[in-house]
């Protein structure tokens, strides 16, 4: 790492932090609508506006929607934006998700995760972005606040790639990462620049047969998001998930990157895999969770159990021959969600997990574990249970419960 | 200095112990140490019992949830004593800093343990005297700067005076080195 340059050591929450990080990465136009526990990140990047800190265009909307909309509308022109939510904001957005991924407008968004209501909750739990995994977003989950500013960063860069040019979303638990001080190093702002680089546009073919830069432009008109029928939709939709697809390598080489100038990686970019290679029983965790299990890990390690943790940082694109790389030799392994699929057998992590591991020769028992639903806290001594179910399960060969709720009153 | 120190920090809704608690994790911070400090994620209502927390380490934190085994708890206001179980989750190593002008043997009796070290400081009336206001967090963290070690208190007037405007930070900074020297060790 010879090339890791000088970083202000600072002490920010995780909302800060992405603030900080959408202020270095020069971008045009930022549109939001506060809400908890985002707001301190548009509270943050206006006192950059009102202070001449950056040049940003900040648009004050009247609601999510119109927020995603305003992004949408300034990302066709060619522009940079941002914009930031959480649980019912981000739900209001639902239509404008799939608006922002189909035009192919590669939006940046940091969602405070936050459980959704109704009863009326404020806390941290995956359940508003899990709801738009369908919506053509790209979705990176954080540990940490300094994870939360180098993934934002990361995310301009993911998102604005030719071979992707699809919106991105940074989630970071809300309160335990949104509201907790840390230590953030950050880069100097002209290296952010300077990785981040000036938006490239690609070229496509006029009317007139000839190649004009993919944007709205009054000189060159040109149809965005037109109408299209039973004859060409379908074509459409292919070459979203053909570009989620190219996301994956995008995502390890933007990361790889990244970890060469700040010394900091996670994982090859796509997840990272901790105590996971001689590991006999194994957990698959999203977000700040996935740092208290490692501590899990180190104690179950001392005590010479064979323990491993997969921290899934992309769930979409779903790295799926990556993850059965990882995993299959795994024997017993527990999916943890931090929402629920009403009705589903499990939530939506674990779906997918467990698909992934239906091709996998090995046949590892896989089992779900539901836990911190608004908010609620998971200690250490609790989610050491799931280690030790899953050695239970290697002992008997046998799994009494495939979808278990950790530290719920039943 | 242990691998990862933990504190917990109990006060009423409105009398700064989140403050104090990130007081004191960006005084850690000056001092090159990893650090964390959060509120108790719930209800925040003026008046109320609420809690807040501060790890301080020398290497990376991973751990991401409250404080259930705190190494220090700093109890803000006398009253809490009776209306929480503070103690809760301390060993024997454990270090409490109470504001209180008891005798020790009357706090211990309302802790309800004998484990730990005890600590205590009348910050309450610290406070009064140098804030004008029964505002005590400041008073408790120059305690704790004493009672623990864990940072210089130059160090804490950097923090203070990077925190609050000129004035505010000396009188803060005042009711810190007080508190400090006025702590009381069991």
């Amino acid at each position: 790492m010879k090339n890791v340059c000088k970083q202000d050591l600072m002490a920010m929450n995780g909302d800060e932090a992405v603030a900080y990080a959408v202020k270095q990465a020069d971008v045009d136009v930022v549109a939001a609508y506060p809400i908890t526990p985002q707001t301190i990140i548009v509270e943050k990047f206006s006192e950059y506006v009102a202070n001449g800190e950056v040049e940003t265009e900040f648009v004050c909307t009247e609601s999510e929607h119109s927020a995603l909309t305003a992004c949408l509308a300034a990302a066709v022109t060619g522009a940079r934006t941002f914009t930031a939510s959480a649980s019912a904001g981000l739900a209001l957005m639902h239509e404008m998700l799939f608006v922002t991924s189909g035009c192919r407008a590669p939006v940046v968004m940091a969602i405070a995760n936050r459980a959704l209501s109704a009863p009326l909750n404020i806390h941290g739990d995956h359940s508003d972005t899990m709801a738009q995994r369908d919506s053509g977003w790209i979705q990176l989950y954080v540990e940490n606040a300094q994870e939360a500013y180098d993934s934002i960063i990361q995310a301009f860069r993911i998102a604005e790639d030719l071979q992707v040019l699809l919106p991105a979303m940074v989630g970071l638990d809300g309160f335990t990462l949104s509201h907790s001080l840390e230590n953030v190093n950050g880069l100097p702002d002209e290296v952010v620049k300077k990785f981040v680089g000036v938006r490239e546009l690609p070229l496509v073919a006029t009317h007139e047969g000839k190649n004009a830069p993919f944007k709205l432009d009054p000189e060159k008109p040109m149809t965005m998001g037109p109408i299209a029928f039973p004859d060409y939709y379908f074509e459409f939709k292919r070459q979203q998930d053909e570009a989620m697809k190219n996301a994956l390598s995008v995502i390890q080489r933007v990361h790889d990157e990244y970890a060469e100038l700040s010394g900091r990686s996670y994982g090859n970019g796509l997840f990272e895999a901790y105590q996971l290679d001689d590991a006999e029983v194994a957990a698959v965790c999203l977000g700040s969770t996935a740092g208290t299990m490692k501590t899990v890990v180190d104690e179950l390690r001392q005590d010479g159990v064979k323990a491993g943790l997969l921290r899934l940082r992309t769930f979409r694109p779903l790295p799926v021959e990556e993850l059965q790389k990882a995993l299959s030799h795994a024997k017993a392994i527990a999916v943890m969600d931090r929402s629920l699929s009403f009705g589903g057998n499990g939530g939506a992590v674990f779906h997918e997990i467990r698909h992934v591991l239906y091709d996998a020769a090995t046949h590892p028992f896989v089992v779900n574990y539901v836990y911190g639903l608004g908010g609620r806290d998971s200690s250490p001594k609790e989610l050491r249970v799931i280690y030790e179910e899953l050695q239970r399960i290697l002992q008997t060969k046998h799994v009494e419960k495939t979808i278990n709720y950790l530290g719920l009153r039943e | 200095m242990k691998k990862l120190l933990e504190f917990r920090w109990h006060g009423r809704g409105g009398q700064g112990a989140w403050t104090a608690s990130e007081l004191l994790a960006r005084t850690a911070l000056l001092e090159g140490k990893y650090i964390q400090s959060f509120p108790e994620f719930g209800p925040e209502r003026m008046g109320a019992p609420v809690a807040a927390f501060t790890r301080i380490s020398a290497e990376p934190i991973k751990i991401h949830c409250a404080v259930y085994e705190p190494d220090v708890v700093v109890v803000l206001d006398p009253t809490l004593l009776k209306a929480v179980p503070v103690a809760s989750g301390i060993s024997d190593n454990g270090v409490f800093i109470i504001n209180s002008t008891d005798e020790p043997a009357k706090i211990r009796e309302n802790l309800k343990t004998d484990k730990g070290q005890l600590w205590s400081v009348p910050a309450t009336q610290i406070a009064l005297k140098i804030l004008g206001m029964p505002i005590t967090n400041t008073a408790m963290l120059g305690t704790v700067a004493r009672a623990t070690n864990i940072v210089k208190l130059e160090s804490v007037e950097k923090t203070v005076k990077e925190r609050f405007r000129l004035d505010l930070a000396e009188k803060n900074f005042a009711a810190i080195k007080e508190a400090f020297e006025e702590a009381k060790k069991e």
